[in-house]
């Protein structure tokens, strides 16, 4: 086993060395840092920008440059949290806690680089960890008929709408709006126009991009415009050798990144929790474990080393349920899956054996992409923080033309640009409704490949819908109905507790007011 | 300043957003073939997605009450002039690429866009305009060879 992905592995170095793909795996991490620092402009905003451009290149740069700019940001957004003590991006906003006292210490420059070495640690377990598991997960995978597929969708569906942030019934609700959205459009099957309201541009449906720019483009500036969020920049003035930890900075921090891999490697493996949740597990973690735990929030260097190490093993981790079964457990695994879907190629477990440039190789850019991480993150640390002065007012009028010309270049079709303004208009009165959007793009991508199956899956069992938990002839699906089943049992006692003792779950909080105190 | 509204009422709009849009949905889904479980027709699944939809809404709003949702909702100040200028970048976007072309478009995105901050300057979002616009043209039209004319005119 270990032969054949060692084998594996170094076909897909063969695939990521060509100098081609190199490239564009070094353009995609860098745009991804650079968005990461950039306060206000997140990955998926980003992802979905550039994925027009990717329609004209080959199946495996696309994808290696997309993921690229995921991890990358992930690089960028730590440089954000710690020297400005800006949770822009979630799965950082823990690290502001110890990273911004840090800072303010004078040791700002030490907290970075304990976070680029416990990425990197925690980066190379979650690829190590995707080696060895995806493709075990896909020989489980491809006995899968239509009723496993759906039933593992469902599953799929429901972790990634109730454990996300925010009231798990609203998350729910987005998921079953984004599976609407995703009907709009002629049917597969019959050929009927579904939910076009008589508007012939939208027979070949919505566009991805146009949804994922609507919701996380307009609606996130119609939010954030003159809201003039205040940050000092007066510490963030650091240079390559403030970055030298001493030896007891790397003694302390060598456990800490230890558990936040491993931490971070099993919620990557639980559909639904994310780097996000991983962060805030490993703080807690670290926390509780540590002899002196009043020193957490006062520039720890394990608050910093654990979430951060936990951060990256739960986003290389991320990619496992998205390459093997076609499952994706976040927003940004979703874009990439409908950015494969665009390119002609059917996501699920046959991926790995038809495609396995794009596996092995995505794999093998995982590690080249994060060395050069390294190194851009280390000897060029005084350029990022320069980025981090860039002032929101010049960053979002350049984001909205890239909005445009980006969804106007998927089908040089302005209809799907109005499409993404009225999105947008939409977005923003859900985001002051309290939704969080995210399980949006899930059910969009999801949708149709869910309907395709559950049609199949009826056809094959004659319209019996206790196909699902037929456990003599079904397990596998049982299971999976079995583990949504107990997710919703779990959201109703959580809140009948809640209602009962009007006691609301304990959590980390990371804003930027709270943190100081 | 921010006006709070209660959050449980803040829920009640949104479970009746959620009927809504899932009224809309199985109404529409009920005008196709249904079909049976056995063969489903196109409407089966819309009409399905709808009333689930109509179903959630009404527990999003009947929970209201209980606490569901422990964050607080601070309704922000009307942003008027923000609002506006974001959307009317893009909607310029839209009018001035099909009727004169990519130049004209990307400037008036952009310097309409701009004016959206409050700290902006005139001078500031000309400047920003400009250089948007000529990396843009650039960048879209001769290296991506994006198939929209950089300055035409196919009238109104």
């Amino acid at each position: 086993m270990i032969e054949t992905a060692l084998t594996d592995l170094w076909y897909g170095f063969s695939v990521a060395l060509e100098p081609h793909n190199l490239m564009w795996v070094f353009l995609g991490v860098l745009v991804g840092n650079m968005v990461g620092v950039l306060p206000g402009l997140g990955p998926v905003a980003t992802i979905s920008i550039l994925l027009p451009l990717t329609f004209g290149m080959k199946p495996v740069a696309a994808i290696l440059m997309l993921a690229g700019i995921y991890y990358g940001s992930q690089y960028g957004g730590a440089i954000c949290s710690i020297l400005l003590n800006l949770p822009c991006h979630p799965p950082h906003a823990v690290t502001c806690l110890d990273g911004y006292p840090m800072t303010k210490q004078g040791r700002g420059g030490v907290a970075l680089s304990v976070t680029v070495i416990g990425s990197f640690i925690g980066a190379s377990f979650g690829i190590t960890e995707m080696i060895f598991l995806a493709p075990a997960l896909v020989s489980i995978a491809m006995k899968f008929g239509p009723s496993e597929v759906c039933s593992l969708m469902l599953l799929g569906l429901l972790a990634g709408s109730t454990l996300a942030r925010g009231s798990p019934l609203k998350g729910v609700a987005m998921t079953v709006l984004g599976l609407i959205i995703g009907i709009v459009g002629a049917d597969i099957e019959t050929g009927t126009p579904r939910l076009t309201f008589g508007i012939l541009e939208l027979y070949d449906g919505v566009e991805i991009v146009a949804l994922a720019l609507g919701v996380f483009g307009i609606a996130e500036f119609m939010k954030s415009i003159n809201q003039n969020v205040k940050f000092d920049t007066k510490y963030a003035n650091i240079k390559l050798r403030d970055m030298w930890p001493t030896r007891t900075d790397i003694k302390q921090s060598f456990f800490p990144w230890i558990r936040g891999t491993m931490i971070g490697s099993l919620c990557a493996l639980i559909p639904g929790t994310g780097p996000t949740i991983a962060s805030f597990v490993s703080y807690a973690t670290e926390k509780k474990i540590s002899r002196t735990p009043e020193r957490f929030g006062h520039g720890a260097i394990e608050g910093v080393a654990c979430p951060e190490a936990s951060t990256h093993s739960s986003v290389q981790g991320d990619f496992i349920p998205t390459m093997s079964l076609g499952i994706p457990g976040d927003t940004v695994m979703a874009l990439l899956l409908g950015a494969l879907m665009i390119q002609g190629i059917v996501p699920g477990p046959q991926l790995i054996s038809q495609h396995p440039d794009i596996f092995w190789g995505l794999i093998a850019s995982f590690w080249i992409g994060n060395i050069m991480l390294v190194v851009l993150n280390v000897p060029m640390i005084g350029l990022w923080v320069k980025l981090l002065a860039v002032p929101y007012k010049y960053l979002y009028p350049s984001a909205l033309f890239f909005v445009c010309i980006g969804v106007y270049g998927a089908n040089n079709d302005m209809f799907q640009v109005a499409l993404t303004l009225i999105i947008g208009v939409f977005g923003y009165i859900l985001l002051l409704l309290g939704f969080h959007p995210a399980p949006i793009l899930l059910g969009f991508v999801l949708g149709p490949r869910f309907e395709e199956n559950f049609r199949r899956a009826m056809l094959i069992s004659r319209g019996d819908i206790w196909v699902f938990v037929d456990i003599k002839n079904h397990p596998i699906s049982t299971v999976f109905v079995g583990l949504s089943a107990f997710l919703i049992i779990l959201q109703i006692v959580l809140w009948l507790r809640r209602a009962k003792w009007g006691i609301r779950v304990p959590q980390v909080s990371a804003t930027p007011s709270e943190a100081e105190g | 300043m921010q006006k709070l509204i209660r959050w449980w009422k803040r829920d009640y709009y949104a479970g009746a957003l959620m009927i809504v849009l899932g009224l809309i949905t199985a109404h529409e889904g009920s005008t196709y073939p249904i079909g049976t479980l056995n063969q489903m027709g196109p409407g089966y699944f819309p009409i399905a997605l709808g009333v689930l939809l109509i179903f959630l809404g009404g527990l999003i709003a009947a929970t209201a009450t209980a606490g569901a949702d422990s964050e607080e909702a601070a309704l922000p100040h009307a942003e008027w002039r923000g609002w506006i200028c974001i959307l009317g970048g893009p909607a310029l976007f839209i009018l001035l690429g099909r009727t004169t072309g990519m130049l004209p478009a990307t400037f008036a995105c952009v310097f309409v866009a701009a004016l959206g901050d409050r700290e902006t300057t005139l001078k500031g979002a000309l400047i920003l305009a400009s250089s948007v616009t000529v990396f843009g043209v650039i960048l879209f039209h001769y290296l991506l060879k994006l198939p929209m004319p950089v300055l035409t005119w196919n009238g109104l």
